[in-house]
């Protein structure tokens, strides 16, 4: 009786942690992270409850707010704006069946992965950030089969989505749909599994410190 | 569609009907007699207002919602740091966009409030931080399926309970919840654990998704 998508949605392990959802809700989270969770919840039916269920406090909230004086003209003047604009309805934003990326992710990409510019940031990992408002970042990695992303520690919050492929750390496997969270007492080695690259949408709060001399170069470069 | 004589429901009528007695200052309907009451007279309205604006394109309709949820929508934003000729053009346009969207607002998986809430908090986003509001993909029952009512009406009475359970919060605790979504918290000040009973809502939302992603197939 389950679609695929229910079935796809099932097979995701790691979701994001109520704090997360919470604060995406209440709009306090920056735009680089709010791309990584929309493009999760699109994969994701158990955190798209999770969020929809904050909404609903969020509706609550306002449901009981005081209120302010609207102008005297504002009905007609919505009304104007919907008479311009009307005959417009938004019809539903939502990625073919074989898409890589999620519907938010291709709203900024304007594509899928066939329309992402890659630079190579050494051993072979390729990376393209996304442009966003400056108080974090987002990127696109390409990690090749078998291939270690450069030991790193974090400072900050770090929220990687997997889209394509799966990669491995010490503790544990994320495939698509999975998000890892990480913060800066977490230093650790994603490998790529073998057999098909791994591409990632990584959110950071702070630039990566990249512990190894080599990478550090590249990260100057790179810009990370 | 829903009318008086389908709402009525026993479970947790006390502790709603107390919280109906504490409510008075609001125009909500009178209590029916004895333990049976109508758990929610203000937000069924709501949601056939909006039947009526998608259908009808019924103007009388949207005047309702508007004069309800335009003011509510204006504090909302003003709290969060917007002038008010800002406040007031932002609401606007976020209450066009209830127009625009609304064969995109599912019953069964949100109150009206909730919905206008959203659209209210991603126009302030995008006007007033002047950034993007990336949002999930949308999932839509399309034009031949619609939900089921009893889904809806659990939906909706679920969501009045919310709405109590906040009123009747401690001061400090309801104040902390207003800060986190009216206010302009950072992620590491908004503290998830707000006490509130989540758990039901969060499962008649992931009902109301298998049956929808039952009918995309």
């Amino acid at each position: 009786m389950n679609g695929t998508m229910e079935q796809k949605s099932k097979e995701i392990r790691h979701h994001l942690s109520d704090d997360v959802l919470m604060a995406y809700s209440a709009g306090a989270l920056p735009e680089a992270f709010n791309l990584v969770v929309a493009s999760h919840v699109s994969l994701s039916d158990e955190s798209r409850a999770r969020l929809e269920a904050f909404d609903a406090v969020g509706g609550a909230v306002l449901d009981g707010s005081d209120t302010v004086a609207l102008h005297a003209d504002s009905l007609d003047a919505t009304m104007a704006l919907i008479a311009a604009q009307d005959g417009v309805r938004e019809a539903p934003r939502a990625a073919p069946e074989d898409a890589v990326f999620p519907q938010p992710l291709r709203d900024y990409i304007d594509g899928d992965l066939d329309a992402v510019a890659w630079r190579s940031i050494g051993g072979g990992v390729r990376q393209s950030i996304i442009p966003t408002s400056s108080d974090a970042t987002v990127r696109l990695l390409h990690i090749p089969a078998g291939t270690a992303i450069p030991d790193h520690g974090h400072s900050g919050m770090e929220m990687t989505l997997v889209l394509k492929g799966a990669f491995r750390d010490e503790f544990d496997r994320f495939a698509r749909g999975d998000v890892e969270v990480a913060n800066e007492h977490l230093n650790h080695t994603p490998i790529a599994e073998e057999g098909e690259d791994c591409i990632c949408l990584a959110a950071t709060d702070a630039p990566l410190k990249f512990s190894g001399f080599l990478p550090r170069i590249a990260q100057r470069f790179a810009g990370i | 569609m829903l009318t008086s004589s389908t709402t009525v429901e026993e479970t947790g009528a006390l502790d709603a009907a107390a919280a109906y007695v504490a409510d008075a200052r609001r125009n909500l309907r009178p209590l029916k007699s004895g333990k049976n009451m109508v758990a929610d007279m203000q937000e069924t309205d709501w949601v056939a207002m909006m039947a009526r604006v998608r259908n009808d394109r019924d103007q009388a309709a949207f005047a309702a919602i508007f004069r309800h949820f335009g003011p509510r929508v204006k504090a909302y934003l003003m709290k969060g740091g917007a002038s008010e000729p800002l406040a007031e053009e932002c609401m606007q346009e976020a209450l066009a966009t209830v127009w625009r969207k609304v064969e995109l607002f599912d019953p069964a998986r949100a109150s009206v409030a909730t919905w206008i809430f959203t659209i209210a908090r991603n126009r302030r986003i995008d006007m007033i931080r002047k950034e993007r509001r990336p949002e999930p993909e949308d999932l839509s029952w399309g034009p031949e399926a619609e939900p089921d009512q009893e889904d809806v009406l659990s939906m909706q009475q679920e969501s009045e309970r919310l709405t109590q359970a906040i009123r009747t919060l401690p001061e400090k605790q309801r104040k902390l919840i207003e800060q986190a979504y009216f206010g302009d918290l950072t992620h590491s000040q908004i503290a998830a654990d707000t006490g509130l009973p989540l758990g039901t809502i969060k499962s008649r939302i992931r009902l109301a998704l298998e049956r929808l992603r039952h009918t995309m197939k």
